[in-house]
């Protein structure tokens, strides 16, 4: 009971990250912002990994699964901040909406 | 669970909530790193240490610094711009806090019956070895995917200088 009582205490707060995360993604016009929202949801998944390891034992394996997740977030969020600084330089603007309507 | 996971996981999602709802890209970006600062903590505490380093030393060092250097790239908003930007932002942003208090509600009262096969330390391989020698090819893709990032940066600022 208590293990359960844990799980969904975690599945709640790692939902709500999401839907935060989330919500950044869909409502924000900055470029940086959508990637802060874009990072938040990876701390989630993060947490629940991490979560997954401690109820079911497997310490091991989860720890080796989130170093390889922030090792590729890691790769991930620098070429998206090359390309975030690429876009700045060549509109003047971080607005997603400005190259949005740039490709129309 | 007890007070301080939990206390750690609220400190947690107030953080987040200022993250998104914050109209400086500075503050959001210092917030980020604050997330991953608590989000290691809980990670200690639920028995991942060693990745609870990386996500402190990584995520909580690395990518804020990343983020600040390319705020610190931009150039700011004029006062009347930066203005209209926080009010369009509590037009937009509103809902969140909203919506947030309504999900954790609802799941708080919706306790569903979970069957958990396991709950008990396995004692298998140790982390070393499981890095080292069982998952050795996470560590070839890995490689690959730091190499792909280096080269897709050094072509993206050769093009940005040649332009």
């Amino acid at each position: 009971m208590i293990d359960q009582q844990i799980m969904w205490t975690y599945m709640i707060f790692v939902t709500l990250i999401i839907v935060s995360g989330l919500y950044c993604v869909i409502m924000t016009h900055n470029l940086m912002k959508l990637m802060i929202g874009l990072e938040l949801m990876i701390k989630a998944v993060t947490l629940l990994l991490a979560v997954a390891g401690y109820l079911s034992g497997h310490i091991a394996l989860v720890q080796s699964l989130i170093i390889t997740v922030i090792v590729i977030e890691v790769v991930v969020m620098t070429v998206a901040v090359g390309v975030v600084l690429g876009i700045y330089f060549y509109t003047g603007s971080l607005d997603a909406m400005l190259i949005r309507r740039s490709k129309e | 669970m007890n007070n301080i996971d939990l206390f750690l996981l609220l400190v947690m999602i107030i953080m987040v909530l200022g993250t998104v709802m914050t109209s400086g890209l500075l503050r959001a970006a210092l917030g980020l790193a604050v997330v991953s600062a608590v989000l290691s903590a809980l990670m200690y505490r639920i028995g991942s240490p060693i990745a609870a380093v990386y996500e402190l030393s990584v995520c909580a060092g690395l990518i804020p610094v990343i983020f600040i250097t390319v705020i610190s790239l931009t150039k700011p908003l004029k006062k009347d711009e930066e203005k209209q930007e926080s009010i369009d932002k509590i037009h937009r942003f509103w809902p969140l806090p909203v919506l947030i208090v309504l999900i954790g509600a609802g799941m708080f009262l919706y306790k569903p019956v979970i069957e958990l096969k396991q709950f008990m330390t396995v004692y298998g391989p140790d982390v070393k070895e499981m890095v080292w020698s069982i998952r050795q090819t996470d560590l070839i893709g890995q490689i690959a995917i730091l190499l792909a990032g280096a080269f897709a940066i050094l072509i993206l600022f050769k093009e940005m200088r040649s332009k």
